[in-house]
């Protein structure tokens, strides 16, 4: 254990370490837990997925079928919790933890460690999470914002639910420390701030993000289950307290909540683009400063969730305003990545569809947020599958295309080997197909009037929903397919070079071999 | 191995995260357990308390001997000012938290009950002034308010001098005056403690004599979620003061290098800020 | 991937869309919002339609430059890359345009927002109560005022469990609509008796969140008479898709007699309920009441069976305390259980609560034998 070694390897730095699974357990490599980040992530995308099929299979057709509406409801309320907690946060922080380190030129994270129990901490909330559906009154039921009074009737479920999130929050708040203080202190001579790769600055301000709002989230949880349990009255009007001060604390944070889970995606598809344009990202400072400003604007625009919790006119025009302030910075985004490509020598493989996927689709739902923005469509908007539309553009053509567009861009060199294109091809286009079937046609769902998390519907909704079901039948077999990809790749894909990609730039492919050593960057390399 | 050595440490592999984990495990389904009555709660968070005060001792044990054994370089110094400064940027954000519900409720939600209860008439709400402080409009018993020249002002006395005490005993250790270094922090924690004893014993009184309870409203619930908070963070503040105490006593930290001893002292300044908010906003107004 | 499956890809998808598009005929459109049937709800059908026109623009423009780029610049046409990255100018400029196209887009919104806003000197108010889950109305000035009654899905279980063919407005009917008079300025005061519920008309163009515990307003002047339906808007429980709002909008005339046959209607239960108040029951009434009111109010969570949903909901068939002491039995039915689903049904009037509590106690294997009086019950309101 750490003391007994201490004194054998000062720098704890030789590859003798405990094998088999008390390597995983008790390691303190950045890039063990970046892959122990990914694979947790994945599982619990494949949970929240399995939980979406159930709603989508529900919702196939009218008529209660499959789930009775109770148990719908907490399948509803997993799949957002599970899949923004467990599957996209998680993943952007082992990519975080993976390539931080090596894109600054630092040996390791700065509290290694902590680092660990960053990650062990997950499974822990997960297992609190899952075990809450088979626990008596089943898992917590009032959606992934678990509304009071709704949520202050709950049972132990929403108990489970609550310490799930502190334990959640612990670990992204030691995360993200650890991340601040790799970048702040760890870089190597020479990577002043403007030089840092993109990524890097993204997360840096992610991190940021997260350190200022996570705490929030546990002290709202904790004020949920004082008024569950011990009589005090923050959410109940008969005491003083008001049901909509729970929406603006948890909107407080769950607004920035929204910028963590696409900040790292945007820095993910800024080292792509360029590679595969073979041209240096147009605008870098625009890029660091608009990032910045989403991320500040972001604190200040979280009551346009509560558009119709009812508000005076002064605050719903505020709202409106700051909200569509933030289409500025994102549009400048857009417009330096259409910047890069214009003009470059473009390739197209995986990483590179993904990533213009994810504009074309992010743009999207960035444009229908925008229309939500509105206070007066809003109206109309709000809890119907317009909203559901708008999110899983940011969220799943967003976020987790971009988490794609990353794994297939590093995985040479996290293996050393390349995947298979032709299938990487495949995933993407049956991805893009599958997944607009699955959502443009909530958006008219939405217009035309289908409120969101019921278990049935009127009649006029039936085709849409058939469609909306095959569609998210098909995204879910596909990302079977991304698995198999994944690991025909590490078990049997072919030798990767140093430089697998023409354009790259970064240190983690000009400085390191093409499986990246266990300890990278012992000795910092000097940056010009 | 020479303390500048170029390298940064990073840990070997270590077993501590993973126990601290399983406490959480024993401890999250414990307190979900304990909430809903079950039986089986209690023993769980028992375990989880033990284990977790396991994993403490262990953990902190060994970053103590790497801290003695000069494995730290000045690098690993800078990271952990980094890291404990944003640690208490975290736990501000907590307090925000419950300082938001307080504004909340005196600025907008109770005025709101007040206006509807003078619109709709009695049958919505009984008459209802919203005066601060207030229960609410509900039906709750009437209590008395927590005065705040009496106890909170001799705590708030005590707060601040352990304030200085502290910044004294820094300066020792700068100067290298071990016993002066030991007897400000000795004079540290007992002010603390006896700041925890007086917010003990101002607790029973609320529920005693003056029938305020967390169940009491608007004013209960932020009244005690408030001074618990802070008595929780206080009372952690004063244990981390006594390991650094022993340390000290144990020789360890040096006159340039104490960033233990320092990390302490800026949570403790902390806990001390948060405190003022608190007189000021809870007591005071 | 082969630039032919790409096409075949394109062509299905296109072609799903395409036929559904073709099923859309009938008068409620299945792309876009409702017909508007109010002043407010006219103007945000209009600004939708605009703000879409705006963004499709938009992402033509974008994605026209990055697909020309895409097209040409490639590798593999033997294009060379550019080496720029940078012109301060540009970049200025792509800020700015972003700002205007906003202006424009708010300007009309922020008139909506004030307007939408503006609840004062109504014609009539109505108040909606959200319960779990039923709507309560109550008619509190104006034309009909006094009319007070609760309106809930009648849809049978047996559609919504495919047991029988789903009807025409399957989830969007109820057993007693709102009624308003059209051309009025009615204003709604929203409020909720348990959780948070919406209230939400899309063709008059109104959401709003009832809050319990606070009151919320909005208004809305309906053009043409006719249905409109809409649905709760808000998360509120187990059967939060099955609390439909229906509007039935008459010509002032109409109006004026359905007010009048309401207010008959309700006299004549007053005076009934009064005397009813005084009256002993038979315990056969009030079981057959009792089990309409059941029905009605506690069946969604108790079960037709009285037996619960486990974990949730708890079974009152068998229960300890609906065959112990009448008087707990009571205060739980009046007072509720604080935190639990049990909210207070203080709502009800006397002879329901005697009814469904003697029912209860007398219903499936429960056989206490006991026969409360809607006079038992008056004693324990306060
Ligand atoms: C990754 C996550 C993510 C991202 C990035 C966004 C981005 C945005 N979101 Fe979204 N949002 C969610 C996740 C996200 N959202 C989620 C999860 C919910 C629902 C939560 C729940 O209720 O469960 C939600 C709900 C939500 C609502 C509440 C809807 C409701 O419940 O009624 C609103 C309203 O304003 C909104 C607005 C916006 C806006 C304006 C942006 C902007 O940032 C978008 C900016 C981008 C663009 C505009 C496109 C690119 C720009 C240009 C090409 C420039 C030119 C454009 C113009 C001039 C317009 N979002
Ligand atoms: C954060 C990211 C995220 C992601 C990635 C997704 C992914 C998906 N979501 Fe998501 N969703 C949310 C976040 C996300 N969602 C949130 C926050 C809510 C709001 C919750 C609330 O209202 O409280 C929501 C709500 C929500 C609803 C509305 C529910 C309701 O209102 O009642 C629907 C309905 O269609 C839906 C569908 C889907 C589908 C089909 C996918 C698909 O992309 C999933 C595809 C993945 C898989 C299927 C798993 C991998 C494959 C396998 C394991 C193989 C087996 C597969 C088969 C047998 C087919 N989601
Ligand atoms: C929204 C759901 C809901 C509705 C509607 C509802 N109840 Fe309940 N009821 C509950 C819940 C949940 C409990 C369990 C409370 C607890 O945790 O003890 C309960 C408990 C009870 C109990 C106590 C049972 C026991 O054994 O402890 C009685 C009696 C009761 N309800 C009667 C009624 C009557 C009468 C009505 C209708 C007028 C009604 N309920 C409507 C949810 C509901
Ligand atoms: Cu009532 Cu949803
Ligand atoms: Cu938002």
């Amino acid at each position: 254990m750490a003391a007994v070694h201490g004194d054998a390897h000062d720098h704890g730095h030789d590859d003798h370490h405990p094998s088999g699974i008390m390597r995983w357990i008790t390691t303190t490599n950045h890039k063990d837990i970046g892959t122990m980040y990914l694979w947790f992530s994945f599982t619990m995308f494949m949970v929240g997925g399995i939980l979406a099929m159930g709603i989508r299979a529900e919702l196939y057709q009218p008529g209660i079928q499959i789930l009775e509406p109770e148990l719908f409801n907490q399948f509803t309320t997993l799949h957002g919790l599970i899949m923004v907690f467990g599957a996209i946060m998680p993943a952007f922080v082992g990519f975080a933890n993976w390539q931080v380190p090596m894109m600054i030129g630092a040996p390791d994270m700065a509290f290694a460690r902590m680092n660990n129990w960053s990650f062990w901490l997950l499974p822990v909330a997960a297992s609190l999470l899952v075990v809450s559906f088979f626990v008596p009154g089943g898992a917590a039921a009032g959606g992934w914002t678990f509304y009071p009074p709704l949520s202050v009737q709950g049972g132990l479920g929403v108990d489970m639910m609550i310490f799930a999130v502190h334990i959640l929050g612990a670990s992204s708040i030691m995360g993200s420390i650890n991340i601040i203080t790799t970048i702040l202190n760890m870089r190597a001579p020479g990577m002043t701030l403007m030089k840092m790769p993109l990524f890097v600055w993204t997360w840096l301000i992610t991190a940021y993000l997260l350190v200022l709002v996570m705490p929030v989230l546990a002290g709202v949880v904790t004020m949920l289950l004082t008024d569950r349990h011990f009589g005090t009255s923050f959410f109940n009007a008969a005491g003083g307290g008001d049901p909509v001060l729970f929406q603006h604390i948890f909107w407080f944070f769950g607004h920035p909540e929204v910028y963590i889970m696409i900040l790292p995606a945007f820095g993910i598809v800024s080292e792509i683009i360029p590679t595969f344009s073979r041209k240096p990202l147009f605008g870098y400072s625009s890029m660091v400063y608009a990032t910045a400003s989403i991320a500040i604007l972001s604190c200040f625009v979280w009551a346009h969730h509560m558009f119709t919790a009812g508000m005076p006119t002064v605050g719903q025009l505020f709202f409106m305003y700051a909200t569509m302030l933030i289409a500025v910075p994102t549009g400048v985004k857009v417009f330096n990545w259409t910047a890069t490509m214009w003009r470059g020598s473009m390739t197209f493989e995986t990483p590179m569809l993904f990533s213009i996927g994810f504009i074309f689709l992010f743009v999207i739902g960035g444009l229908s947020g925008v229309i939500c923005a509105i206070v007066p469509i809003d109206i109309q908007v709000q809890d119907t599958y317009y909203v559901i539309a708008h999110f899983h553009y940011v969220l799943v053509s967003g976020a987790l295309f971009a988490l794609f567009a990353g794994v297939y861009y590093w995985i040479p060199k996290w293996t050393g080997r390349m995947y298979n294109e032709t299938l990487g091809k495949w995933h993407f286009w049956l991805s893009m197909f599958f997944f607009n079937l699955t959502f443009f046609v909530q958006h008219f769902l939405g217009l035309a009037g289908m409120p969101r998390r019921v278990p049935d519907y009127a009649l006029q909704f039936a085709d849409f929903n058939k469609i909306s079901s095959l569609g998210a039948f098909g995204f879910g077999l596909t990302q079977l397919l991304f698995l198999y990809i994944v690991i025909n790749c590490i078990r049997s894909g072919e030798k990767s070079t140093q430089m697998p990609w023409e354009g790259a730039t970064t240190l983690e492919w000009t400085h390191l071999p093409a499986k990246a050593p266990y300890h990278s960057f012992e000795t910092p390399p000097v940056v010009k | 191995m020479s303390q500048e050595s170029g390298h940064y440490y990073v840990p070997a592999p270590s077993l501590f995260p993973i126990i601290g984990s399983t406490a959480l495990l024993f401890m999250g389904f414990g307190a979900a357990l304990t909430m809903n009555k079950m039986e089986l709660g209690y023993g769980l968070l028992a375990i989880g308390f033990a284990i977790l005060i396991y994993m403490m001792f262990g953990w902190f044990g060994t970053v103590a001997q790497e801290s003695e054994s000069g494995k730290y370089n000045d690098q690993v110094d800078v990271s952990f000012r980094w890291g404990m400064g944003w640690f208490i940027l975290t736990e501000v954000m907590f307090f925000c938290a419950f300082f938001g519900a307080l504004f909340y409720m005196r600025v907008l939600s109770i005025p709101w009950l007040e206006e509807e209860s003078l619109v709709l008439g009695q049958d919505w709400w009984p008459a209802y002034d919203g005066a601060w402080p207030t229960t609410g409009p509900g039906e709750f018993e009437a209590f008395t308010p927590m005065g705040a020249w009496g106890l909170p002002a001799i705590n708030t006395m005590l707060l601040l001098s352990s304030g200085v005490t502290c910044t004294l005993a820094h300066h020792a250790i700068k100067e290298n005056r071990r016993e002066a270094l030991k007897k400000w922090l000795l004079a540290t924690i007992a002010l603390g403690a006896i700041f925890i004893a007086c917010q003990a014993y101002e607790y029973v009184h609320a529920y005693n004599d003056l029938n305020l309870k967390m169940t009491s409203g608007a004013y209960g619930s932020t009244f005690f979620m408030l001074t618990g908070f802070h008595g929780f963070h206080v009372t952690v503040g004063a244990i981390m003061l006594t390991v650094i105490y022993f340390r000290c006593a144990a020789g360890h930290f040096t006159s340039e290098k104490h960033f233990g001893f320092e990390g302490v002292a800026w949570y403790w300044h902390f806990v001390d800020v948060v405190w003022l908010g608190l007189f000021v906003f809870v007591y005071l107004m | 991937m082969s630039s032919k499956s790409v096409a075949t890809l394109a062509g299905v998808s296109a072609l799903a869309l395409y036929s559904s598009m073709s099923t859309a005929a009938g008068e409620q459109s299945k792309y876009n919002l409702p017909e508007p049937q109010s002043v407010i709800a006219h103007e945000i059908y209009d600004m939708h339609i605009w703000l879409m026109w705006i963004c499709v623009v938009i992402f033509v423009g974008v994605f026209g430059v990055m697909f020309y780029s895409i097209l040409k610049h490639r590798k593999s046409l033997g294009y060379k890359a550019a080496n720029f990255h940078h012109s301060t100018s540009v970049e200025i400029v792509w800020t700015v345009i972003p700002c205007i196209i906003l202006i424009v887009m708010a300007y009309p919104a922020t008139k909506t927002v004030i307007s939408m806003k503006d609840t004062s000197s109504p014609d009539m108010t109505i108040k909606a109560t959200g319960y779990q889950w039923m709507w309560g109305y109550d008619y509190l000035t104006g034309e009909g005022e006094g009319i007070s009654f609760f309106s809930r899905l009648s849809t049978p279980r047996a559609q919504i469990e495919n047991k029988e063919p789903k009807g025409e407005n399957y989830l969007l009917e109820v057993d007693n609509r709102v009624v308003v008079p059209v051309g009025k300025k009615v204003r709604v005061i929203i409020t909720a008796n348990d959780v948070i519920h919406a209230w939400w008309v899309p063709a008059l163009g109104i959401k709003q969140d009832a809050i319990p515990g606070f009151i919320r307003d909005t208004w809305f002047t309906v053009d043409t008479p006719g249905v409109y339906r809409g649905q709760c808007a808000e998360l509120c429980g187990k059967d939060h898709g099955f609390m439909p709002i229906v509007v039935e909008a008459l010509e002032e005339d109409d109006y004026a007699e359905w007010v009048a046959a309401q207010l008959g209607a309700s006299e004549a239960a007053a005076e009934q309920a009064e005397a009813d108040a005084e009256k002993e029951f038979t315990m056969e009434e009030l079981n057959t009441k009792g089990e309409q009111v059941y029905a009605a109010h506690c069946a969604a969570c108790h079960q037709p069976n009285g037996q619960g949903i486990p974990g949730a909901f708890s079974a009152l068939d068998g229960s300890e305390l609906v065959n112990g002491p009448v008087a707990e039995h009571i205060d739980i039915v009046i007072n509720g259980k604080a935190n639990t689903a049990m909210t207070p049904f203080r709502h009800l009037s006397d002879v329901d609560l005697a009814a469904v509590v003697t029912y209860e106690r007398n219903a499936w294997s429960n056989d206490t034998g006991d026969v409360v009086q809607p006079s038992d019950i008056n004693e324990y309101r306060n």
